[in-house]
């Protein structure tokens, strides 16, 4: 198994107290759990911190890791071959292959507190929770994905294994971010009657080039040439099942939006979100001589002011 | 390998749950649950039932405050103000989501 430096995860140093433990606990906690932290790693970081702390805040584990002695991190290492004597373990069957640091420690508080023996009544198994990043296209129509997870399970023996899991999972249609969906009994397994773990899957849709997300509803912006919103018409457009026309009023503003009901993310059960169609107004760059002397005319035709509401005010 | 394909569900399509389902999939126990419901951090579909029922979504939060809970070593009611903080940061994120979704780009 590879050695983890625990002290260097926690920052402290080999020598540290108790109290300046649990410390650098709650500072790295503060920075990192992934309920409050923003940090991009911060699952990652909070695991290896949880997992040094889970060692290093139990005296009987903490001075059984120090007994494993100082290795580079990273390195492989074995246990020396009195290391389980001295701690009331023994029931790794011989052989540290399969099972990591963590294993090792989560193994030995069990085994040594339980005499050494297989445990006694139900233990529920573990829950999975894996973030699943979809495109809009995947979202919209329901995607497969595989899934490759590990989870630390007690077998019937007490003795803990690293056991991975397999699973191909449908998302159903009609997901969006930050959805969460559940996969009942599909953890890790239970013991002595204890119920099955479940997996939990949030989702992550990635930004779309086009169509913006809000919940089920989906927002597209519709660009306008001022004579396509002063004369109004039927404008094509895309939504996430194919072009529709759009009928445009005549004199339609900046910003005003065309409701186009349930085009949005539709979930298996009917939920409907809406596509929302936001208009803008849309300038050509150049303009040859005749449609400057067109724009002119115009000027000169109109009365419109689109500064009226500024004249009455604005002197402070 | 072949993999046998498994349907993940929306939270809200799971039936309503008992305080034990809850107590169960938390991990956390029944007295600090019903500390959640007495700060309002947790609620129930209707109050008034003799057997409390709470709708699936709930076991989102559940799980969050009990991993705060083991995590932060918080007592009941400091992880009853942790819990709707977050609610309220989630409701802003939410409503900044919204507001982007309808911005013109």
């Amino acid at each position: 198994m590879k050695y983890k430096d625990y002290y260097a995860i926690m920052g402290v140093d080999r020598t540290a107290t108790p109290d300046e433990i649990k410390k650098a606990y709650r500072k790295l906690a503060r920075k990192f759990h992934p309920d409050v932290s923003k940090e991009a790693n911060a699952e990652e970081r909070f695991k290896e911190v949880q997992e040094a702390y889970e060692t290093l805040k139990d005296p009987e584990k903490r001075a059984a890791y120090d007994q494993l002695g100082r290795h580079p991190e990273g390195e492989e290492f074995r246990p020396p071959p009195d290391w389980g004597a001295s701690f009331g373990q023994g029931g790794f069957g011989g052989g540290f292959e399969d099972i990591d640091l963590a294993d090792l420690f989560a193994g030995l508080s069990g085994r040594a507190r339980r005499g050494g023996h297989a445990p006694h009544g139900p233990i529920p198994g573990q829950d999975f929770e894996a973030g699943v990043q979809l495109t809009l296209d995947q979202a919209y129509r329901g995607t497969e994905v595989e899934l490759d997870l590990v989870a630390a399970e007690i077998d019937e023996q007490g003795v803990v294994r690293r056991v991975p899991h397999h699973l191909k999972v449908r998302i159903p249609k009609g997901v969006t971010d930050g959805t969460k969906l559940r996969v009942a009994g599909k953890g890790g397994k239970g013991v002595n009657g204890g119920r099955n773990g479940d997996l939990y899957l949030d989702i992550q849709v990635a930004p779309h080039a086009i169509f913006r997300v809000d919940g089920q509803d989906l927002y597209i912006d519709l660009p306008l040439a001022p004579w396509e919103a002063a004369l109004g018409g039927n404008i094509e457009m895309p939504t996430p099942a194919g072009k529709i026309s759009l009928k445009v009023p005549p004199g339609t503003r900046a910003g005003q939006q065309f409701r186009i009901a349930g085009r949005g993310l539709q979930r298996p059960d009917g939920k409907a979100g809406d596509l929302y169609a936001v208009a803008q107004i849309a300038m050509p760059t150049v303009l040859n001589d005749r449609q400057r002397a067109l724009m002119k005319e115009l000027a000169d035709s109109s009365s419109f002011n689109p500064r009226a509401h500024l004249e009455t005010g604005g002197v402070l | 390998m072949n993999r046998e394909l498994i349907e993940a569900m929306h939270l809200d399509v799971h039936e309503a749950l008992t305080l034990r389902e809850l107590v169960e999939l938390s991990g956390l126990a029944e007295s600090v649950l019903r500390e959640l419901i007495d700060e309002g951090a947790l609620q129930p579909l209707d109050v008034n039932e003799s057997t409390l029922r709470f709708s699936a979504d709930c076991i989102v939060r559940v799980r969050t405050a009990r991993r705060l809970y083991q995590d932060f070593e918080l007592e009941p009611h400091a992880l009853s103000l942790m819990l709707r903080l977050l609610e309220r940061i989630d409701a802003l994120e939410h409503e900044l989501r919204r507001l982007r979704a309808r911005s013109m780009r």
